[in-house]
């Protein structure tokens, strides 16, 4: 296991980047903690895969450097690095039983049979697959393959990080279910750091300790899901995390004060900087039907179960509300008031308010 | 539920009547000529299986079958493994792709029996530019119209010049189908070149392997435009294939019954052995 580092890295798949446009990855400085369980949370395309191969050393960086534990490994191979990588669709030896798949990685690398037959049978146990093990792995399910895939990752004891990237996404929902629960308790018992691609917040939310957030090529926040959902430090991670996202609304200042259509808002804290394009945050969670407050129209009402989602809007700028009982009606005239501590400051963008005390 | 009734049988009607007149009629013709003799004027007497003993005990078809075999397996042991190796050695993308492609194909478009004028004047002694070179240039005595081991070489380089693009070709679609992740797995997995190539390139080229195999057996073991425009089966009986002798006997001397018979066996020979081919290679999909 080891300490990963990434400093200054920056990608382009161009021989002769033009600009920040022509690059995938556009500067990212990151530390991956010895033993932790990460998520790399974004939309497709936004650089996800490029930074996981990057570090599997499938792709050379542009620029930058990556050290295992202090040690410059940007040069050298995957298969010398000592990683293990799960890819999105399932690559299997069709040929070879799954007993044999699952010992391949190790084969490779010239480890004694008997140690080889007591980690295929560890990590076969572990995925259950046992019963499958002097299968032809051609014949198998697709999320059995998957499986096998993972196992040959996870079979290793000396991998310095495993690595997936978006898992899951041929497999049925049930099964994704157990199959990242089977993930996470892999990861308690092995300790070993992980790092999980996905564009679905919810497998990043379930698995990770820290999630990192990209967009286009960009570490936009990194940190606990509990940060992300309450302190997005982007409109972006607001606006992604969450369901709905946050409620991102045109704001001007105004001598001092938070202006949004027409009515001063109250925000968390002190507003820091000045210029640029500035924008109201907060979690539909957040906002409250009120005696007084903003006036606003009901669009639509959304029952979605334990709560409600309430459509309204302010002048020409839609809010949402997420509610515990929905007794108002499309078409009322309603008051909507932000909880304050909750409600955030952004300027182009990133956060601009300094935290409640 | 499913009705059942026979309209079927009414689409299957025009090819089956097709399959008739360009397939079953001839070969009727053919099992009908086998088991006659005819001396001309449509006067026909009855021999049974005459001519098929005859040929069967003919030391002439013994050695001419043997010929077809080693001819056959010598280009498939030349072809299979050099195709494959040159599809290996293709660039995957990029702007030489079709420009490997096209010359690839390149001999495939050129008619039988044009390749085999070709290669006549190619390594006729003195005229050929081939023949010219080896006699006079390097000293080697090279000449195909009269030593037999020189007409064998010539008649399996210019197979071997023609069809290999074929193996090419369907190799190499076998081995771009194969997505990328598979090489990166490989890589992480620490496989070696030669582990890469027997555990993914080899298993996820077999199908097609198996139709390029089966289709230069069948062309290679039916093969009579080339070798016959190049060395027309000389010198002496040397490069005599099957189908060279069969000609011989049908139309250089008219005997009907045997050529029959002898295109029958053949025709047995050649269904036979894709069917022991074709049986092999896939046996491991059927576990």
């Amino acid at each position: 296991m080891a300490r990963i580092s990434l400093s200054g890295l920056r990608h382009s798949y161009l021989p002769h980047p033009a600009g920040p446009q022509d690059y995938a990855l556009k500067s990212i400085d990151l530390d991956w903690e010895d033993g932790g369980a990460y998520a790399l949370l974004g939309p497709s395309g936004c650089g996800k895969s490029t930074l996981l191969n990057i570090i599997s050393g499938l792709l050379v960086p542009s620029e930058g450097r990556i050290l295992f534990d202090g040690q410059d490994v940007t040069d050298l191979p995957p298969d010398q690095r000592n990683i293990a990588q799960v890819f999105q669709f399932p690559v299997i030896y069709d040929t070879m039983t799954v007993y044999d798949n699952l010992a391949f990685p190790l084969r490779n690398r010239g480890f004694d049979e008997t140690f080889v037959n007591e980690r295929v049978t560890l990590i076969a146990a572990l995925l259950d697959v046992e019963p499958m093990l002097n299968v032809r792995a051609a014949h198998l399910a697709p999320d059995n393959k998957q499986k096998i895939s993972m196992g040959r990752g996870l079979v290793r004891d000396d991998v310095n990080v495993m690595m997936f990237d978006e898992p899951l996404t041929v497999i049925d929902p049930h099964l994704k279910w157990k199959l990242r629960s089977k993930l996470k308790e892999l990861h308690q018992q092995l300790k070993a750091t992980m790092i999980y691609v996905t564009h679905d917040q919810t497998e990043a939310l379930t698995f990770a300790d820290q999630v990192v957030v990209m967009q286009e090529g960009e570490v936009v926040q990194i940190g606990t899901p509990v940060e992300l959902f309450e302190r997005p430090q982007h409109t972006f991670v607001g606006h992604f995390i969450g369901s709905p996202g946050m409620n991102i609304l045109p704001a001007a200042e105004e001598g001092g004060r938070i202006v949004f259509e027409g009515q001063t808002v109250a925000v968390e804290g002190a507003v820091t900087g000045s210029g640029g394009v500035t924008e109201l945050g907060v979690r539909p969670e957040f906002v409250t039907l009120a005696e007084t407050g903003l006036p606003a129209r009901v669009r639509k009402v959304s029952d979605v179960g334990r709560h409600a989602v309430i459509e309204t809007m302010v002048g020409d700028t839609p809010v949402k509300a997420v509610v515990d009982q929905a007794d108002v009606e499309q078409g009322a005239e309603v008051h909507l008031a932000f909880r304050q501590d909750q409600t955030r400051l952004y300027r182009d963008g990133w956060l601009s308010t300094e935290a409640a005390r | 539920m499913k009705t059942e009734n026979q309209k079927a049988w009414f689409f299957v009607l025009p090819v089956l009547l097709l399959v008739a007149f360009n397939a079953l009629v001839p070969i009727m013709t053919v099992v009908n000529y086998s088991v006659q003799e005819t001396f001309g004027n449509n006067v026909f007497f009855w021999q049974g299986l005459d001519w098929f003993e005859q040929i069967l005990r003919s030391d002439r078809f013994h050695a001419a079958l043997g010929r077809q075999f080693l001819f056959t397996f010598l280009i498939l042991i030349i072809e299979v493994p050099l195709g494959i190796i040159i599809a290996l050695s293709m660039p995957k993308k990029g702007f030489w792709v079709p420009v490997c492609l096209v010359l690839m194909a390149l001999p495939m478009l050129i008619p039988w029996n044009v390749v085999g004028a070709m290669w006549n004047i190619f390594t006729l002694p003195k005229i050929g530019l081939l023949g010219y070179f080896m006699n006079d240039v390097l000293g080697v005595n090279y000449d195909m119209t009269q030593d037999p081991l020189a007409a064998w070489i010539t008649i399996i380089v210019m197979d071997v010049w023609h069809w290999t693009s074929l193996v090419v070709l369907l190799a190499y679609a076998g081995l771009v189908s194969i997505p990328d992740a598979y090489y990166q797995a490989a890589k992480i997995d620490g496989a070696s070149p030669w582990k890469v190539f027997r555990y993914i390139q080899l298993p996820k080229m077999k199908t097609v392997l198996t139709i390029a195999i089966l289709l230069r057996f069948m062309d290679s073991f039916n093969i009579y435009t080339e070798p016959f425009v190049l060395t027309g089966g000389g010198p002496g009986n040397s490069t005599t294939l099957l189908s060279i002798d069969l000609v011989k006997i049908a139309l250089g001397q008219f005997d009907l019954g045997p050529a029959a018979a002898m295109s029958l066996i053949y025709f047995a020979i050649t269904l036979l052995v894709s069917w022991l081919f074709y049986t092999l290679m896939t046996k491991d999909d059927a576990q």
